[in-house]
Parts: C-alpha cells; sequence; structure tokens
C-alpha cells in the first residue's frame, strides 16, 4: 500500500533477476522487483492494497542460497541477491500450485490472467483424477441476503476476504478461516448465516475475491439468467456521492444501468476499500417506481 | 486513541479509553483539558510565543476551569481528563477529529474554537501527522463551500465584503455582485416565517425531512410564494413545490469535481445519461439564467467552468482539469501548476519566524445545550447516523441493508426500567415542539438520562419534528445534537 | 474493537466460571471505571490475546466442547471476534465444535506403532461397545502401545498406554501417573541425559538435588550470560528436533538484541509419530527441565519462558507444574533467583492436538491465540519470534543437555560423539524390537549397534525395513544397518535422523498401510494454509490408494514426482517440505510393489 510519508531518502539496491543485474529500491519486494524488470509473475493471494500472506505459493522464485523455494510477493530484496524466476523448479511448482487449485475448485470465473496462467504454464488439473473421485471444495452456494453471494466452490482460500474483512481494510472480523487442512473454509463464527454475523456489507471482499467465489448478487442473478455480458459493460471512474471521504468508485454500466461498483485499488483515499452505501447505495440511480 | 462521545459508539469501542461526557459541555472539557495542560507546565511554549496571539489572556480565562470543576460539568472524572491532557500533550504528534457532534449546537464555532485553542496550546497542528481534522459528512460539503456557497463568501473563501474581491469576480462574471453577505438556511426559514423570503429555489436538498423542528421549518414552505425545487429523487420537499426540476444524478450521471474532507477536488464523471426528463444541472442552470434574461451564459461545460474558476479562486489556481484527472485528485490549496497541492495547512507557523497573521487563541464560554431538562421533559435526545443509512434517506431507502434495524428510539437500561418499557414496544415521544411514536431499544452501553435515534426514516418516524431549530448564530447550524424529551409508553388499546 | 457482534447464546455458570478462572492472571479487556469511563482498546486486547487458547481449554473442560454461548463468553471479556475465535477453536482436534454424545472421549492411538500393537482392532471393539472414540494421531507412547487419550468432562485428561478392554472399562485415571518407567539402560554408564530417570521421584526436589540438580544453575549464576553461550558454543551442541541448528548460535543471535524483552520457547509439543523422548524427560526428569530453560534464560536475556507441551501429555505437563510450583517456593526461579537478581519465569501452555504447532512459528502463533498456521521464514525467531519478539526455541532434549554442558564445560560435552555430532542422542525404539523404550547412545553409533542393544530384532518372519525419524524421516532397508547415527552420516546418506525415531518393521507387517497411515497423517494435521501441502497432501494419499487399487506404480510416477517437488519446494514449512519423504522412499525402495 503506497501511503504518502514524511521525506524518506531512497536507497537503491542491486540484484540479479533471471541474469540481468537491476537497481530496486530499498524495501522492495522480490514481486516488485519483478514488476519493474518487465517479469510477469503469476500471483493470487498477492494484492497491491493487502499484507501479502504468502500461501497460494505461485509467486514462487528460486533465490540462490536458499534450500527452497521463496514467495516472491513477500521477500525483501537484499543487496546482491540473485534471483531466478524462469527455472525447472519454478516452472513445476507454479504449474503444480494452479493444478492442485483447479483440481478442487472451480475455476471458470476466476480472473482472466489466471487462466491465462494456467495455460501458459501446462496446468493439467485432470491428471489428479476423474472430479468425483477425488477430494473437491464442491458445495452448494450461499445466498443468505439480496446483496451478497458467496459460492464457495470457487475459494482458493487466498486469505484475501478475511484481510480486507480484518486488519487490511475493515476491521470487522466478521469471517475468518476455520477447520483445518483441507477443510479449512473461510467462516463465521459457526457458519452462522451472514446478516447475523459481525459483517457490515462493505463488500471489501468481494472487490478483492480472484476466483468469484464471492460476488455481488446483480451479477450473480445476472450470470444465472445469461444476461451478464462483460464485453458490452462500460467502467466509469467517479467519486462516491455519500459522505465526504471521498472514495473513488468505478461504476459498471451494462445497458445503461449500474450492474456493480468496484473501487481502484492504487487510489490513495481509501486503497480500493468502500462502505456498504458506496458498493451498494447506488441503487436510488434506477428507483423501482 | 481516546474516544470523547455521549454514546459509546463502535469508535468509541475501538478507543483506548472513552469519556461520556454530558452533551453540550464540550467547551468545558477544553477549557479545563487546557487548564491541565497549563497548570501542569506541558504546553509548548516556544510554538506558542511564535506563533499565536492572546496567550495571557487566554491563561486568565480558563482559570475557574479545574479539574473538579470540568469533571462536575461534563460528567468525567477527574482522572480521565488529567489523563487526556497529558496524553495529548505528550504525543509526538496528536489530532483531534471531529464531525456533528462538535457543530450541530448552538455554540458551533466556539466548540471548534475550543478545541484549536488545544492544538495551539500543545503545537499540534500544521505539522504531518498533527492536526484539526473536521471529518465531513457529506460527499461535497467542503466542495459547496469552495465554490462559495455560503452567505458571506465568494469562490475560494473570498470574502462578498472585500471590494477587490468583487471587483475581480465582477469582471470575469460580467455582473455586479450585492457587496452584502446573504442569509444562511436557519436565516432563511426565519425570513419565510416573517413573510420576508417569498420565494425559494431549493437545489439537492430535502429541509421539509431534515431540518430541525421540522414543523415549523414546513409551515414556512407552504407559506411561500413559489418553492423551485431540483432533485434527483421526488422528495418531501420536491412534492411541495411548484415547479420540480429533474436533475442527473451528482456522482453517476454528471462530470464536475467534488471536494472531500481532506479538501481532495476529484473528478465525477457520468457513467450513465439521465434518465426520462432529468437534465444536467449546469443546463438547468444556464437555461434558467436565459429565462430571466441573461443570454451570455450560454451551454458552459464542466471543464469550462472549472477554468472559469481557476482564473478567480488563487487555492484552485494550479488545479488544471489534466492534473486532476491524472493525479487523481489535488489537495487545495494549490496555487500554481508547479505545486503539488497541500496534504495538510497552517505549515506557516512553524517558519521563524511564523508568516502570515498569528493564530490567535479564543476564549470561549461554556454554554449548555438551549434547551434544558426539567420534570416535564427530562430526557437528553441527541440523533446521529447509522452506517447503512444516509440523511433522510432518499438515497439509501432503495437499497435493500441486511444490517438495517429501523428506527428506534435508544434509551438507557435504567431509564427503561423507569418507564417500564421492553425493546420493541411503542412509546409516545414528545419534545416542546411536537410529538410522534416510536419504538424503544435498550442500548446498555447508554448513560442514564441520555436518549439516541437516527433521522433516516421519516416516514416510520419523523424525528426532526422533536429536534430544537436554535442555532448558532455565527455557523448558522441548528443544534440537532441536543433536544428535551419526554417518553410515555402506549398502551395497547 | 468494533463491529464484535455476539450472537445471542448464553454461557453455563461453569463455563463462565472456567473462563474467568483461565484468563485471571490479567482479568477482562473492557474496564468499566464509571457508566462514563471505560478503558478498553488495541493494546488491552493484544495483551489479553494469548489467554485464548487457556480459555477455550477451559470451556473444553468444563462442558465437552466449546459451546456457541461459551465461546461467546470468552469473545467478550477478551475481545476476540468470534469468527476468529471459532477459527482458532476448528484447528484443534481437541476442542469439538459439536456437543459431546457422551461425557468421555476416547482419543485412539492408530498411528503407525500402536497399529503395529492391535490399536486398529482396539478401536473396532471400542466403537462396537458404544464408546464416543475418534481415531487418533500418534500418542507418543510408541514404546507401549496401544494407547488412549482420555478426556473426560470437568476431569483431568488421561493417557492409558498398554490398553485394552478391560482397562479401559476400569478407567484407572491414574494409571499413568502412578506407574514408574522401566528405562532398558537403566544403570547404564553410558548414560548422559538418562541418568536419573527411574531413579528419583519427579515430584521431590530433594531427589534432585541429591543427583546433582541445580549445581549448574548456581554455577551459571556465576558464570554469566556471556560465558555460558560461550561454553554452549564450544560444545558443539546442535538442536535435537530435527533442524540441528547449532545452539549456540541461535542464543547468542538473540542475546545481542538490546531494547527489546527476549523470550525462551521450550518446544515440547512433540507429535512426530514414533517419537517419544521428550516424554520420557518432561515425566520423569521435570526439574532438569526447569533448570535447563533457567539457565537458557539467563544466558539469552529472557524473563519470561514458555513452556509449549503437546495437549496429549497430561502427566508430564501436571508433573512439569509441580516442579515449576516447587522450584519457586525454593527461590529457583521466578524473581531474584538465588539472590543473583536476575529474574525468570515460565509459563505452560497446553497445545490442543495440533502436530503442526511443533512448527517453531506456528507454535508462536498458537501461545499467541491464532490458529496454529506457521509464518514465512524469514524473518526468523530469533529477530521476530514470540509475540515478534528475539526468541529461542529449543527442543526438551537438547534443553536437557545444557546443565552438564555448564557443569563440565563445553569442552568435555564436545569430546563426545564425533567432530560435527557432539555429545549422546536419544533414540526411540519401537515396532519389531525385542525391548522397545528409549536409549541413549554417544552420536557415532549405527542402526545396527542400537538395535543389538535393543535385543535386536523381534516376531515372526524377517526385518523388512526401518523407519528412521518418524513419519517425516525415511525407510530403510536392514542393509543400512552399519550406518552411524549422525548428522552428518545420515546427511550424506540422504536420509533424517529426525526425532530419534527408529521403528522396525517385518515383512509380515503390512507396510503398504503403514504408508498410507504416514499420508493420512499428513493429509490430516497440514494446517491448509498454502495450496501445495493443503492440496498436495490429500492428493499423495489419493495417488497412494489408486497404487494399492490398481497395483501401477509406474502409472502414478511421475504424478508423485510433482507432488513432491511442490510440496517440498514450495510449501510454507517443515511438514510440507517432508510430507512426501517417506512415501518416497517406501516407492524408491519397492515397499508397494504387491507381493503377487
Amino acid at each position: 500500500m503506497s501511503k504518502p510519508e514524511e521525506n524518506k531518502p531512497e536507497t537503491l539496491v542491486e540484484i540479479t533477476i533471471d541474469d540481468e543485474k537491476i537497481a530496486v529500491n530499498e524495501g522492495s519486494t522480490i514481486l516488485d522487483a519483478c514488476k519493474q524488470a518487465n517479469i510477469d509473475t503469476p500471483t493470487l493471494c498477492w494484492a497491491e492494497n493487502l499484507t501479502p500472506v504468502n500461501v497460494c505459493r505461485v509467486c514462487v522464485v528460486e533465490v540462490e542460497g536458499s534450500r527452497t523455494l521463496v514467495p516472491s510477493c513477500s521477500r525483501p530484496i537484499e543487496e546482491g541477491m540473485v534471483v531466478s524466476t524462469k527455472s525447472d523448479r519454478v516452472n513445476t511448482s507454479r504449474r503444480m500450485v494452479l493444478e492442485l487449485l483447479a483440481s478442487s475448485v472451480e475455476m471458470d470465473r476466476a480472473d482472466e490472467e489466471i487462466l491465462e496462467w494456467m495455460g501458459s504454464y501446462g496446468s493439467k488439473p485432470e491428471r489428479m483424477g476423474a472430479t468425483n473421485e477425488i477430494k473437491t471444495s464442491s458445495q452448494p452456494v450461499k445466498i443468505q441476503d439480496d446483496l451478497y453471494v458467496r459460492d464457495y466452490e470457487r475459494c482458493i482460500l487466498c486469505y484475501k476476504c478475511v484481510e480486507a474483512c480484518g486488519d487490511d481494510a475493515q476491521h470487522t472480523f466478521a469471517i475468518a478461516t476455520a477447520g483445518r487442512g483441507f477443510d479449512s473454509h473461510i467462516s463465521t463464527e459457526f457458519d452462522v448465516d451472514l446478516p447475523e454475523s459481525a459483517c457490515v456489507y462493505c463488500g471489501n471482499c468481494i472487490g478483492v475475491c480472484p476466483t468469484g467465489a464471492l460476488v455481488f448478487k446483480t451479477e450473480h442473478d445476472m450470470r444465472e439468467d445469461n444476461s451478464w455480458d462483460p464485453d458490452n459493460q462500460q467502467v466509469t471512474q467517479t467519486i462516491c456521492g455519500f459522505c465526504g471521504v471521498g472514495c473513488n468508485l468505478e461504476l459498471h454500466t451494462q445497458d445503461e444501468k449500474i450492474v456493480k461498483v468496484t473501487s481502484p485499488s492504487d487510489h490513495s483515499v481509501t486503497d480500493g476499500h468502500l462502505c456498504i452505501k458506496g458498493r451498494f447505495g447506488w441503487q436510488h440511480a434506477h428507483p423501482k417506481n | 486513541m481516546w474516544t470523547v462521545d455521549p454514546r459509546r459508539t463502535d469508535s468509541a469501542k475501538f478507543a483506548d479509553v472513552w469519556l461520556g461526557i454530558n452533551v453540550g459541555s464540550d467547551i468545558a472539557l477544553a477549557n479545563g483539558i487546557a487548564r491541565e495542560i497549563v497548570d501542569a507546565g506541558l504546553e509548548n511554549n516556544n510554538f506558542i510565543e511564535n506563533a499565536t496571539t492572546g496567550f495571557d489572556d487566554f491563561v486568565a480565562h480558563i482559570e475557574p476551569w479545574t479539574l473538579k470543576k470540568t469533571s462536575e460539568v461534563t460528567g468525567v472524572p477527574i482522572e480521565a481528563i488529567r489523563d487526556l491532557a497529558h496524553g495529548y500533550s505528550a504525543a509526538n504528534k496528536a489530532q483531534i477529529a471531529w464531525t456533528l457532534g462538535i457543530t450541530e449546537h448552538h455554540t458551533a464555532v466556539d466548540n471548534v474554537l475550543a478545541l484549536c485553542n488545544l492544538a495551539l496550546l500543545t503545537g499540534h497542528v500544521g505539522r504531518w501527522g498533527s492536526g484539526l481534522v473536521p471529518l465531513r459528512g457529506q460527499n461535497n460539503v467542503q466542495g459547496g463551500g469552495d465554490m462559495g456557497a455560503l452567505p458571506n463568501k465568494l469562490a475560494g473563501f473570498q470574502d462578498v465584503v472585500n471590494e477587490n474581491v468583487r471587483t475581480k469576480f465582477e469582471a470575469v462574471w460580467g455582473a455586479k455582485i450585492p457587496p452584502d453577505p446573504g442569509w444562511h438556511l436557519t436565516d432563511m426559514f426565519n425570513a419565510m416565517s416573517r413573510n420576508e423570503l417569498r420565494a425559494l429555489y431549493v437545489i439537492g436538498e430535502n429541509p421539509a425531512d431534515s431540518d430541525a423542528d421540522v414543523n415549523h421549518a414546513r409551515k414556512a414552505l407552504e407559506g411561500l410564494d413559489i418553492l423551485v425545487v431540483q432533485d434527483v429523487l421526488m422528495t418531501r420537499t420536491a412534492e411541495m413545490a411548484d415547479v420540480v426540476l429533474p436533475a442527473a444524478l451528482g456522482w453517476a450521471e454528471s462530470d464536475g469535481t467534488v471536494t472531500n474532507s481532506e479538501r481532495r477536488v476529484q473528478r465525477t464523471r457520468a457513467a450513465m445519461n439521465p434518465p426520462g426528463e432529468a437534465r444536467q444541472e449546469i443546463e438547468i442552470i444556464s437555461d434558467l439564467a436565459k429565462h430571466l434574461g441573461d443570454d451570455t451564459w450560454g451551454q458552459p461545460t464542466a471543464r469550462d467552468l472549472w477554468e472559469e474558476l481557476r482564473t478567480v479562486s488563487p487555492m484552485h489556481a494550479g488545479m488544471s482539469w489534466e492534473r486532476i484527472e491524472n493525479e487523481g485528485g489535488i489537495q487545495w490549496p494549490c496555487p500554481d501548476e508547479n505545486h503539488p497541492g497541500s496534504p495538510f495547512l497552517h505549515e506557516r507557523l512553524w517558519k521563524q519566524p511564523a508568516e502570515g497573521k498569528l493564530a490567535p487563541f479564543s476564549c470561549v464560554k461554556d454554554q449548555p445545550p438551549v434547551e434544558t431538562l426539567d420534570d416535564d421533559y427530562p430526557l437528553r435526545l441527541t440523533t446521529g447516523r447509522a452506517l447503512d443509512s444516509y440523511n433522510t434517506g432518499v438515497q439509501t431507502d432503495e437499497y435493500s441493508s441486511p444490517i438495517r434495524s429501523g428506527e428506534a428510539l435508544e434509551i438507557s437500561t435504567n431509564d427503561a426500567k423507569k418507564l417500564g418499557v421492553l425493546t420493541g414496544e411503542r412509546v409516545l415521544v414528545s419534545s416542546r415542539r411536537g410529538s410522534i411514536e416510536m419504538t424503544v431499544k435498550i442500548d446498555p452501553d447508554l448513560p442514564i438520562g441520555l436518549a439516541f435515534t437516527t433521522f433516516h426514516f421519516p416516514e416510520l418516524a419523523d424525528v426532526n419534528q422533536l429536534t430544537n431549530s436554535a442555532y448558532d448564530p455565527k455557523s448558522g447550524t441548528a443544534e440537532f445534537k441536543a433536544a428535551a424529551i419526554r417518553v410515555e409508553k402506549l398502551v395497547d388499546a | 474493537m468494533p463491529d464484535i457482534k455476539f450472537g445471542k447464546s448464553l454461557p453455563t455458570d461453569t463455563e463462565k466460571e472456567a473462563v474467568d478462572t483461565a484468563i485471571a492472571s490479567h482479568g477482562p479487556v473492557t474496564i468499566e471505571v464509571t457508566e462514563r469511563l471505560v478503558y478498553a482498546g488495541q493494546q488491552r486486547t493484544q495483551e489479553r490475546r494469548h489467554l485464548l487458547l487457556p480459555a477455550l481449554h477451559a470451556l473444553q473442560h468444563a462442558s465437552g466442547w466449546i459451546s456457541p454461548g461459551g465461546l461467546n463468553y470468552v469473545c467478550r471479556v477478551l475481545e476476540v471476534p468470534p469468527a476468529e475465535a471459532y477459527g482458532v477453536a476448528t484447528f484443534y482436534h481437541l476442542f469439538a465444535s459439536q456437543p459431546p454424545s457422551s461425557d468421555q472421549v476416547l482419543h485412539v492411538c492408530n498411528d503407525i506403532a500402536c497399529s503395529l500393537n492391535g490399536a486398529d482392532e482396539l478401536l473396532t471393539s471400542l466403537i462396537k461397545e458404544g464408546h464416543e472414540t475418534r481415531p487418533s494421531p500418534c500418542l507418543g507412547q510408541c514404546e507401549r502401545g496401544p494407547a488412549v487419550f482420555i478426556q473426560k468432562i470437568a476431569s483431568e485428561d488421561t493417557v492409558l498406554f498398554n490398553a485394552d478392554l478391560p482397562k479401559i472399562s476400569e478407567l484407572q485415571n491414574e494409571n499413568s501417573e502412578k506407574i514408574s518407567i522401566e528405562l532398558p539402560q537403566a544403570g547404564s554408564p553410558q548414560l548422559r541425559l538418562l541418568t536419573r530417570i527411574g531413579i528419583v521421584d519427579p515430584e521431590s526436589l530433594e531427589d534432585y538435588k541429591s543427583q546433582g540438580g541445580y549445581e549448574a544453575l548456581e554455577k551459571a549464576l556465576e558464570m554469566g550470560a556471556e560465558q555460558i553461550i560461550e561454553e554452549v558454543s564450544t560444545s558443539g551442541l546442535r538442536g535435537r528436533g530435527g533442524a540441528a541448528f547449532p545452539t549456540g548460535v541461535k542464543w547468542k543471535a538473540v542475546a545481542e538484541q538490546e531494547g527489546v524483552p527476549h523470550h525462551l520457547v521450550c518446544n515440547a509439543d512433540e507429535s512426530e509419530p514414533g517419537t517419544f523422548k521428550d516424554r520420557v524427560l518432561m515425566e520423569n526428569d521435570p526439574f532438569a527441565l526447569v533448570e535447563s530453560m533457567t539457565i537458557a534464560g539467563i544466558a539469552i536475556g529472557a524473563e519470561k519462558g514458555w513452556f509449549y507441551i503437546r495437549g496429549e501429555y497430561p502427566t508430564a505437563r501436571r508433573r512439569l507444574a509441580k516442579a515449576i510450583d516447587k522450584a519457586k517456593d525454593y527461590g529457583l526461579l521466578g524473581d531474584n533467583i538465588l539472590d543473583s537478581g536476575r529474574n525468570f519465569d515460565i509459563e505452560i501452555r497446553s497445545g490442543a492436538g495440533a502436530y503442526i504447532c511443533g512448527e517453531e512459528t506456528a507454535l508462536f502463533n498458537s501461545i499467541e491465540g491464532f490458529r496454529g498456521e506457521p509464518r514465512n521464514k524469514p524473518p526468523f525467531p530469533t529477530t521476530n519470534g514470540l509475540f515478534d519478539e528475539p526468541t529461542v526455541v529449543n527442543n526438551v532434549e537438547t534443553l536437557a543437555n545444557i546443565p552438564r554442558i555448564v557443569s563440565n564445560g563445553g569442552k568435555a560435552f564436545a569430546n563426545e560423539g564425533t567432530d560435527q555430532s557432539s555429545g549422546t542422542r536419544l533414540f526411540c525404539l519401537s515396532g519389531r524390537v525385542t525391548s522397545p523404550g528409549l536409549y541413549e547412545f554417544e552420536f557415532g553409533a549405527t542402526i545396527g549397534e542400537i538395535l543389538d542393544a535393543a535385543g535386536g530384532f523381534s516376531g515372526s518372519g524377517n526385518m523388512k525395513a526401518i523407519l528412521l525419524g518418524g513419519a517425516a524421516g525415511n525407510f530403510v532397508t536392514p542393509e543400512s544397518i552399519n550406518l552411524p547415527l549422525t548428522f552428518e552420516d545420515t546427511h550424506e546418506a540422504g536420509v533424517a535422523l529426525g526425532s530419534g525415531v527408529i521403528m522396525v518393521f517385518s515383512d509380515k507387517d503390512e507396510i503398504t498401510k503403514t504408508v498410507h497411515r504416514i499420508a493420512e497423517f499428513f493429509r490430516d494435521e497440514s494446517c491448509g494454509q498454502c495450496v501445495p501441502c493443503r492440496i498436495g497432501t490429500v492428493r499423495q494419499e489419493e495417488l497412494l490408494l489408486r497404487i494399492s487399487d490398481n497395483n501401477s506404480v509406474e502409472a502414478e510416477r511421475n504424478l508423485f514426482d510433482d507432488l513432491a517437488a511442490v510440496m517440498s519446494d514450495a510449501s510454507i514449512c517443515g511438514l510440507g517440505h517432508t510430507a512426501s519423504s517417506a512415501v518416497r522412499s517406501a516407492l524408491d525402495l519397492g515397499l508397494l510393489e504387491n507381493k503377487s
């Protein structure tokens, strides 16, 4: 997260990535350095407006002197570090992480880039066995109110929603990881319905979900009746019409109607986070009567 | 983090310490804290000498505010006031943030000045991370002021009484500007009541629901010769109007700018065309000018208006339309195109010697709420907002919020016991101005004698029938936060 | 804390009382001084979060499960969001999130060693008899299985070993407390760590002192921190928990950091299947560990030591608690130890059924009241450990060496063993040996020598394989019998010394079943945080079952290699890194080929 700070001089650190030497700001992560070097690095649990949790392990790289691969999203660079992002070990692990995930959750509504990485790394989830013969996250969709839909068979447990609900944005802590191992899942306490939980419906969890496990009810309903048409949608950036914070909104419109609202994660006012009014209070633009 | 609030709100629960202050005793608390800071020798003498005036008078003024007296008036224990005074002055950086609990009082401006005194005393102003932070309740309440939507100011907070200022604007506008300040909202309603103000053009406001002592406001609106309302939805005020001008949504159907709490000017953009007969507000107003006989306005765009503003408002001069687009907004003042904008104000006070006018201490007097409690009206009513709703509900009624609990009169456990009522039961709530029926909700965190409600659902509970329209003569803000009420249990027929 | 919302369920009086007692040291977060003055806030909340685990234990103990009302109450007093507390509670096997059907739950160990001793049959019979049972991972009683861990509402937890139906029916609750240990090498002059085992009364400080106890602490106080660390460095002592890191280096790194509190953690979460060495030390020589920790605390400049002991070791916990109390009574622990002006105190924390909490950073999270999920390293515990402060984590056996190093000097210690593996090592022998149990040898002893000391292979058939180092270790064949069990020799041979497990299998045993159980163990014990381990351990188990069903080792080998690669290369912690090593060795040695 970029926050304006008091003047701090920047120090450059030299490292080697894929045989190229580059100078990177001290305190950067390997992922920052990869971006600077225009190296495409797959990420699932990383987001620029959240603290790295390094749980998905798809961004791993090889660092000279390290016994195992290291997550580029959270590992700070060090002077003289030698990083390899294209070795066989790296490619195998990235391919396998995507393959393992796709063998257990539905990925068809995942962000476009995730599907592209699966292709480019050659993931073949069907190798793990037929879906009816192996363990998967298959389960019914949760619809408990008019705003959210939680479709956990699409959940890759990237922890982003938990972070956005907790320390990194909303400080509501309505959801957390429960259970253990493969049975770990995102849950309210005792799995109570969302309206019974502490949830304040800021939608910041939906905002960060990379796989369509958490979606706006508007989007879910339109997908169900086959009217969801991303090619026919426009995105307009504007400012929320409610309080004085000045959150930036991205209005997604289709046929002159708002169909969902997001917020740019690189904008310093709220780093992409909103409240219930900004996220869902737009419906007076289309009054029912 | 300390929270001073009559209610233990969610923010108060976040805080390390919550002080449950008596409604309307903010100046007493600030003066008491100030006295303790001076008494303990914790004031920032270098800053005071360099940047302020009136310190000695101020010290004499706050002399009576001993911890004991402050505690008696505010209801807060002595140790807590002392801790707060010491904690605030010892902090490396400290901010005082407030919202309408400070400003919706008949002493609104004095309340703010009392807080400013604390910042001046400790030097917690004009530096990164320190300062005074009024949190704005609406997306462009700051921008409205910036643009001169104040009775005594032109755009950029320039005084209308200043002839040089007027001359500058007149040259650009090609029109004469009346030299006297106008009326603020409360003045206007009083003028309506006196039959002095006969025609009203309301843009995007719903005073028929939102004004304090709303019965009085409605009567005033009804008595007008002509009421024109320009709004995005058919509000209660619009229903009373002779002419309704349907307008485009500012945030979703119009191009323009708004200014947020941190003085950041940002772009709004039209994502859709306005529905039906609704039109852009710039168009409506320009056409109105034409119908009133001025053909020179034409059909300016938002950008045209912005470029004009930059020529007359020095604090906006450096904000080109492109910069606002590219930089994700800019904080004023921004006097020229090379200026990065200002994340905080008053840095000049730290220059040696301080630049510009020195900051004066203000000797402000504690004045309790206008409406006193008595046997007939023994409970203090204060109002506020809920997270998922907004003002009179015009924009928020339309969506279905899972966390909306409707309108209720929240009272303390002890008061509920005294009244013999339980959560969910109906009561008659009366102030000296009106009576409404409400549902009770017991809030165990409320202190005895305090009642609270939101005002988002005038159809369910017309709360502003109860609130007091007594107002601060300096700001014109009504004392929404302190009414006296009586609660009576309604027995099922 | 904002936005915390509690359900409507209320706690029972018993639950409330249990929780109040568990958090009594700190009290609740919110202090209502008057109706107009309330203290709470993030700092108070953070200071109390580590009480979550003890509070959950209190609830489980009071009513046999973590009830919604009980959890609400814990969350209210500690201001922990209920969703988070639920997430923590459901992380541990010993906390139930459903009401129990009986006042007693039997956790029957059916892990690799106990299942060689008839645990599966026992479990079947217990279920048939209508007991509420749960299959359990290794309970650390491998030399005397089958073992059953018993949780009973409002009673002390207890463990039955050499368990059978009559014993369980009688429910000799104090069984494990009374039985004294018979050490196979009792009286041998080779013993260093085990000299007092079975000789001293573990509850008697006098006994301990009569065997030289607390002489080292007195000497350590005279030596001072720097010299203690110097001696430990000279000794060449390396960690016995599995990673074999030089202890002196770790201590020095923490001792050198100024301006922040330091912590000492004794990792007693011994859960590696086949391992029971730490249990024997804790149960039978607890004062030695209290003394060791005190010396270590003084050396690294910590005033607080944490003894994190797995929940399935109730006897060890009780005896350690008594030893700590007694040491305090005699001025050997607490403020101003032996009038030296030095302070050091020890707090015991019980795990609740999670192998992963033996991973040092998972252990920190567990103590701190979070899910026992490992943290990414770096940063390392020596800089960012418990409560994000510099921390030394040492295994029980590692610490147990400290008094001897202090008393006799680092050089004397280094003279035993080999250059790179100084001192002695404890070995946990189980499976098909004549005298299973805990053995101590100078580093350098071969597998064969150790097996000989235990009376050699026993049982029908021939020795087929030996599991070295536990479930995270490797199988070797009898050809490896001359391998010296040092850090350097095992490393060179590509096998793991791990926690000193030597488990022997006969060609009549179903090794396939053992390998499946190992895969199942990792599947169950994966914390679920990172993708490679969470899904990889499941796919590994599925793959092994397919191999059994189809007799198709060849067909699955590519997939196995990929799974092993991603788990060992890209997992966050050692669990994932080693989850495929035993399976791989079994595949490489052809142990899974069908005999037909």
